[in-house]
């Protein structure tokens, strides 16, 4: 298939998993605004950190005043990141991939997009907003839906799916990286209660307040928040989760390909070198470093597949 | 030859004739029509037009925000053509085609026509779209127009004309095909009732005819992909559905480059040659080291790939000659040369304004005549004399007598009839028809029908989608 149409599919799904990612980070901080009007602003910076936007936030507001951030957020067309750019993206990408995709496929994003065009529309008010950010979350799963169940499992399949989980592990990091002070042991807060509201914050950003209680109980530790979110590799967006798929996806590559890509091994080395420890010699070696070192090697995976499969000249 | 007929009251109506009794053709629809319930059918139209947006067959307007991707209106209301029509039709275009091809050839090898005197010299030497590389070129397969588009318009019940011919790249066939796709979706009864030719192997017969050209370096099963400008081009999704349905690539030029004399796609595994390059980018864009240098969607060098048969383009680089609207009015001339017979369909007849007694006349009778630019397309730049105001006739004979050369004139055709549906019941609009042409080493296959473009706006001639013009089925009934 063509270098670029291979990355027309990743960068498609890159999107997509981009603008459900974001609905989802909404959705967390305009629950934290609406229970605790002290914390919001500090808590809608975060948000924007997170999602990579605050930079360009405040060259064009000056505080973080709910309705901006998520009017910023959702539907602002100066904002490249804002959904509403995101899924036009996701839609061009759709479109220079298009032979490569079932009539399906492509008519649940070509959907997608019209239909969020049309919510995103106007400012959304804040009693409308869970409305529209469930529309949002339901929308990529019609997508998700009409891939799985129409596209062949071609090396193009492979590489929308690589697009996928090399975007929410980058998200799941990218959430840990903001709030891993909150993870951390501290001084001050040994013997007191953990703040039950931001952890729950953190989990709900990744959908998986329920899963985390389901699994661990009502015992909420720093610890095993951390393990849920790095480690557990049946949660779905934890970071070793994505990383297996990933490793699946360019295992693939490799057999069809005949070819064992720098990309191949970058993505073993992601797995295994930096994955496969407990929690605790995460936690010795500092959190913190292992997020920012996590960080720079995904990005440098997902260059490095750019290059290995000639998204570009 | 020349005395245009004037404004007519009349049209001929291709489902009414002219005396308001339904036409043999369209008997077994009108039946049908008959007894159906109109407010279904209003719903239906509604789906066809939900169902257009979600596929995505849309264009963008040229000068127009790109976010502006429009619609073009469809209409439920078949446009028939018998089977002794459809012979007639096919005879005059393979006629034409053959013609076309055979000039082409000529003009770019030993240019008889012109040593004859049938063609003035300067209708060849000033033309833009002449290529002088190509002089002595012979296209794999000796074809030239591998996909040709030939407008014919109607006006009575007999008479049928050619109203141009598009030997570059001609676009509309990926409606003719979804038109088709939509009316087998909302009237799947309709075709059991009545016999309908298929159109829908239209992609695989372009395919395979585009193959059977494959150039001489080709060993083995030819590659085809189709060349687009990009996803901003107004006819992009024309361009994903042929190379979808004939499960080809989709490649811009910055996908390609010269790999060892070949003309190469980037692929996930490196550089792949490709045999047959179905480019939908003019000329001028195809190359720039020898055509436009700031060109952007091309391939540098692909035209001494051509030239070393390394690669087959279709259509040919240099078909816009015969694209040309001075050129056409000789087109009578052309076919009985090369043919020897006369031709089956005739041309409207047409003034040059080059000629001093031609633009004297022209500029006599502008009010009631359709001036057209000579390189013009999409009803753009055009004068429509019982149309326009008399403000836009005084501006249009200005330009007309700064450069006569650059037009020609016809008389206001009055164009048939089709009803379309409309809230209140049928309503007669002008149509024209494009069918589609193949020409390869082993024959010319004409699809069935074609596109019928129809102006929506009551009492307008203009068809061009770009002008608010729509598109109908076009059925030829089985024998």
């Amino acid at each position: 298939m063509l270098g670029k149409t291979a990355g027309a599919l990743y960068w498609m799904a890159r999107y997509l998993e981009r603008s459900e990612n974001n609905a989802r980070l909404i959705d967390a901080g305009f629950r934290i605004a609406l229970t605790r009007s002290n914390t919001a602003a500090d808590e809608w910076r975060s948000v924007l950190v997170t999602a990579g936007q605050d930079y360009a936030f405040r060259q064009a507001h000056q505080d973080y005043h709910s309705q901006r951030v998520v009017d910023f957020m959702l539907r602002d067309p100066a904002n490249p990141s804002s959904i509403l750019s995101v899924i036009k993206q996701a839609r061009d990408n759709a479109r220079t991939a298009r032979t490569y995709l079932t009539r399906e496929a492509w008519e649940a994003v070509n959907t997608s997009w019209m239909t969020l065009g049309s919510l995103l529309r106007r400012q959304v008010r804040e009693d409308d907003l869970p409305d529209v950010l469930a529309a949002i979350r339901q929308q990529s799963g019609l997508v998700r839906g009409a891939f799985a169940g129409t596209m062949l499992r071609n090396d193009g399949y492979n590489f929308s799916r690589l697009g996928t989980f090399l975007e929410r592990a980058d998200n799941t990091a990218r959430i840990l990286d903001v709030k891993y002070y909150l993870l951390l042991p501290s001084v001050a807060h040994i013997g007191t209660s953990i703040d039950n509201v931001q952890w729950e914050t953190i989990l709900r950003s990744v959908s998986a307040h329920r899963a985390y209680h389901w699994l661990y109980g009502t015992e909420i530790s720093a610890l095993k928040i951390a393990e849920f979110l790095i480690l557990y590799k049946q949660m779905p967006r934890s970071l070793a989760f994505c990383c297996d798929k990933m490793n699946d996806n360019l295992g693939w590559l490799a057999r069809a390909y005949g070819e064992e890509t720098e990309a191949v091994r970058m993505g073993a080395s992601l797995c295994h070198d930096r994955l496969s420890r407990p929690i605790a010699s995460i936690f010795d070696g500092g959190l913190h470093e292992f997020i920012t070192d996590f960080l720079r090697a995904n990005a440098a995976l997902a260059r490095q597949i750019e290059r290995d499969y000639r998204f570009v000249e | 030859m020349l005395r245009g007929k004037g404004r007519r009251i009349s049209f001929f109506d291709e489902m009414t004739g002219q005396d308001g009794a339904v036409r043999a053709p369209y008997r077994d629809y009108a039946d049908w029509f008959d007894r159906e319930d109109a407010a279904r059918i209003q719903r239906k139209a509604q789906q066809a037009e939900a169902f257009f947006r979600t596929t995505g067959i849309t264009f963008n307007v040229y000068g127009q925000d790109e976010a502006d991707e429009r619609l073009i209106p469809f209409d439920v209301v078949p446009r028939i053509i018998s089977a002794s029509e459809w012979r007639r039709l096919s005879r005059g275009i393979e006629q034409r085609v053959r013609a076309l091809n055979a000039f082409l050839h000529d003009i770019y090898h030993r240019q008889e026509i012109l040593r004859a005197g049938r063609l003035p010299v300067e209708l060849i030497e000033r033309n833009e779209a002449f290529l002088p590389m190509m002089m002595g070129m012979d296209p794999p397969g000796g074809v030239y127009t591998h996909i040709s588009g030939i407008d014919i318009v109607r006006t009575g019940a007999d008479e049928f004309y050619v109203l141009e011919d598009n030997a570059r790249t001609p676009s509309g066939v990926s409606y003719m095909l979804e038109n088709r796709e939509t009316m087998l979706q909302m009237f799947p009864e309709l075709f059991a009732r009545i016999s309908v030719r298929e159109v829908g192997d239209y992609p695989l017969n372009l395919l395979k005819s585009l193959a059977a050209c494959a150039p001489p370096a080709c060993g083995g099963t030819p590659t085809v992909a189709v060349l687009t400008p990009g996803i901003h081009n107004s006819a992009y999704f024309e361009h994903s559905f042929l190379a979808d349905q004939m499960g080809a690539e989709l490649v811009e030029g910055h996908d390609l480059r010269v790999v060892d004399g070949r003309v190469a796609m980037r692929t996930t595994q490196g550089y792949t040659p490709i045999d047959v390059l179905y480019r939908r980018v003019d000329d001028d864009f195809l190359d720039p080291l020898n055509f436009r240098p700031d060109s952007l969607l091309g391939v540098p060098g692909i035209w001494d790939v051509y030239r070393a048969g390394g690669i087959t383009i279709a259509n040919a680089p240099g078909t816009g000659i015969a694209d040309d609207k001075a050129l056409y009015s000789y087109m009578p001339d052309i076919i009985e040369f090369y043919t020897g017979e006369k031709a089956l369909l005739p041309n409207v007849p047409t003034w040059r304004c080059s000629e001093p007694e031609h633009l004297r006349e022209v500029l006599d009778r502008l009010p009631e005549l359709v001036v057209k630019e000579v390189h013009g397309s999409g009803g753009y730049g055009m004068l429509v004399g019982p149309a326009a105001t008399k403000k836009a006739i005084a501006a249009f004979r200005a330009k007309l007598e700064a450069n006569p050369r650059g037009y020609i004139a016809q008389p206001t055709l009055s164009l048939s009839t089709v009803p379309i549906f409309t809230k209140t019941g049928l309503a007669p609009r002008h149509v024209d028809l494009r069918p589609f042409v193949l020409m390869s080493p082993q024959g010319i296959r004409i699809t069935p029908g074609g596109l019928t473009r129809v102006a929506m706006t009551r009492g307008s001639l203009v068809v061009n989608s770009s002008q608010g013009g729509g598109t109908k089925d076009t059925w030829v009934l089985e024998d």
